[in-house]
């Protein structure tokens, strides 16, 4: 996984709540198997909209989407991150997470930034009047901005402690993991006897 | 000091805990599909790992399965690749498939606790959300990402910081008119979707306490449609009668032991909830939902709200854009609702007590003109036994169609699938924008509602069907 310490790029206002992981990639493109090739399922129902905010040309390029509180309830396809990954997004900024999107996130590299429900008003707002442009996201001192002068958007976001280390050091959980061999050994013989197994 | 049963079990399974880090969990059970393990694999592959605990592994094929013409290779060579990636997988890394034509494939969540893999005390993960089932008999069960299963693939355990800790009591009894199925819906609209985002929940109480072991897992199946990490159900005789005989359940003096710890897998008097939310069982009626998230739902003889009921602005604006993409004009009885096709299936109730009870309520009836009814079981146990008892033909006498197993219409990755505007009365667990096929609207429902819209064309319940005498 590449290191992530900040990231400045064209913000997208996605005004929506309950964007569930079937709107972020639909079932059916979920055949591939692949981690790429996901860019075209992406808010597929949607995109065929030409009103859709991605369908415009100042925020066709964004790399960070702005959405609101409940992004990524549902289903666990890890192709929904894979998805905005392969569009292009670094970052997602949105007052709560569904919860196993949030930990795909930090598995796969996007960023998951939990901020504030008035942050992302003022980012709504601030995007839509300035089509194209950027957003900045800071992990290591964990603030989010945009704009400049008195207009100026800036706060801190939310991540947890070990999400944030790993991403900053680019970590493979696995290798992490596996580091610790002699707790897993030591646990696997004192499992209870009578715990089922499939073979 | 007392603990509760989620933390019993958590405490009970950490391979290593250490400041500033999550937990590291043992996984006693990995399933497996299809769809969200082929990246898996290959990770494994990549990095020369191999498996660690096969034995702690079970695959089935699920969600891209046709419900028809099942004798014939899959159709859609997508969804082909797909399965048979997952068959090769399951070769070349030595883990026990179910495949299609097995006597054993179906739904996942239907096919565990089936054979008796599923027991009180466990941790119990798969690439689905809908994992959180397994809860039902007293189990820590959650959905993962594909990196997380690779993961578990590879150490058997996963990191995971600790949730918080949630009660819903559910007090009284259900009325005769009302299921669990109806009791959850009206929980996740009370509690609202991400009433449960960081808790693992105990559902308890009396009512719970009456239910049936498949009852247990509708309530269960759906935690993740109010967030919740997981949602666990105490084991009791109920859980211990379901398991006993199974193939995986324990034999001899070794389910004497089983037994013996699951009774200790009850929450301590005096542990301590981060939240308390109640709900009183004999208030709910046949529940349906009206919008596009499972939170967006009301009795069925209310009528669709209307955006203005609404005073946080974000839920205003939800409704709005729920009833544009519903096609619905607020203030509409919900009964008077329409409904194209009707689907009973899914790992929230497609099993063989939803069935029965299908069955028993359509007998004499015939699904009304211009709709249609597809019965999914949730395994190719449940269908056989289904057969067994004569269901089918009852469906079928009553103009129903009757499917192979599978995730079917739940999802729409197979051919059953909604088209633009069609309507559903579905049973399964999302009402999410075109999750049944792109532009398809679907209200979750009971069976029991299911079928008596079926019959009636609209959203109705049995009591209904009764007054009608159709």
């Amino acid at each position: 996984m590449e290191k992530f310490t900040q990231h400045t790029g064209v913000g997208a206002p996605l005004r929506r709540s309950n964007v569930d992981t079937d709107q972020i990639i639909p079932a059916v493109y979920l055949k591939r198997v692949t981690r790429t090739g996901f860019e075209d399922g992406l808010f597929a129902a949607w995109r065929s909209d030409p009103e859709f905010v991605l369908n415009q040309d100042s925020y066709r390029d964004a790399t960070v989407l702005v959405a609101g509180p409940d992004f990524g309830t549902g289903s666990s396809r890890e192709h929904a991150v894979w998805a905005l990954q392969n569009y292009g997004f670094k970052v997602v900024i949105s007052p709560r997470f569904g919860d196993i999107f949030r930990g795909n996130s930090g598995k796969a590299g996007l960023l998951a930034a939990q901020v504030d429900d008035k942050v992302v008003a003022a980012l709504w707002d601030y995007l839509e009047a300035n089509p194209g442009a950027s957003v900045s996201v800071d992990l290591e001192a964990r603030t989010v901005s945009a704009g400049e002068g008195p207009d100026r958007i800036e706060d801190s976001f939310t991540i947890d402690d070990y999400t944030r280390w790993r991403l900053l050091e680019g970590l493979d959980d696995i290798a992490i993991t596996l580091s610790h061999e002699d707790d897993i050994v030591a646990y696997e013989g004192r499992r209870l006897s009578f715990k089922p197994a499939t073979l | 000091m007392s603990k509760t049963l989620a933390e019993k079990i958590w405490d009970d399974h950490v391979v290593r805990q250490a400041t500033g880090e999550p937990d590291l969990l043992f996984i006693d059970l990995h399933l497996l599909h299809e769809v969200t393990s082929p990246q898996a694999f290959d990770g494994l592959r990549l990095s020369g790992r191999a498996v660690r605990h096969p034995e702690l592994t079970l695959a089935t094929e699920d969600h891209n399965i046709p419900t028809t013409d099942l004798d014939k290779p899959i159709a859609d060579p997508v969804s082909r690749t797909q399965v048979e990636t997952l068959r090769r997988n399951a070769e070349e890394f030595g883990v026990r498939l179910h495949p299609m034509g097995d006597i054993e494939q179906g739904i996942v969540h239907v096919v565990g606790p089936q054979l008796g893999l599923t027991q009180p005390g466990m941790t119990i993960v798969c690439g689905d959300s809908h994992t959180s089932t397994h809860g039902a008999f007293g189990s820590i069960a959650f959905g993962i990402g594909t990196s997380e299963v690779e993961h578990v693939l590879a150490t058997q355990t996963l990191p995971q910081a600790k949730p918080k800790m949630m009660a819903v009591e559910v007090t009284g009894q259900l009325s005769k008119g009302a299921t669990a199925k109806d009791l959850i819906l009206a929980l996740i609209a009370q509690e609202t979707t991400g009433g449960g985002q960081g808790y693992i929940v105990e559902y308890r109480g009396e009512a719970i306490r009456a239910l049936t072991m498949e009852e247990r897992m509708t309530i269960c199946n759906m935690s993740i449609e109010w967030g919740a990490k997981a949602g666990l159900i105490a084991p009791d005789e109920t859980t211990f009668e379901y398991i006993k005989g199974r193939p995986h359940a324990p034999e001899g003096e070794q389910w004497d032991e089983a037994v013996a710890y699951w009774r200790s897998l009850v929450t301590d008097d005096g542990a301590y909830f981060d939240k308390v939310v109640t709900l009183d069982a004999a208030q709910v009626t046949p529940f349906v939902t009206w919008g596009t998230n499972p939170g967006q739902g009301v009795p069925l003889s209310e009528a669709v709200p209307s955006p203005a009921d609404f005073d946080d602005p974000i839920q205003r604006e939800a409704a709005e854009s729920a009833l544009r993409y519903m096609g619905l004009e607020a203030g509409t009885p919900m009964r008077d609702i329409k409904v194209d096709t009707v689907f009973i299936g899914s790992c929230t109730n497609g099993r063989i007590s939803d069935l029965r009870r299908a069955a028993e309520l359509i007998k004499g009836h015939k699904v009304a003109d211009g709709t249609r009814v597809l019965v999914v079981p949730g395994s190719v146990r449940v269908r056989l036994q289904a057969e067994e008892e004569g269901l089918d033909v009852v469906f079928k006498d009553a103009g129903a169609e009757w499917r192979g197993a599978g995730c079917s219409m739940c999802l729409g990755m197979n051919p059953d699938q909604l088209t633009p505007g069609e309507r559903s009365a579905s049973t399964s667990n999302r009402n999410f924008e075109g999750r049944q096929g792109k532009g398809g609207r679907t209200h979750l429902v009971s069976p029991d509602v299911a079928v008596a819209t079926g019959v009636l064309g609209h959203l109705a319940s049995p009591a209904d069907l009764e007054k009608a005498g159709a």
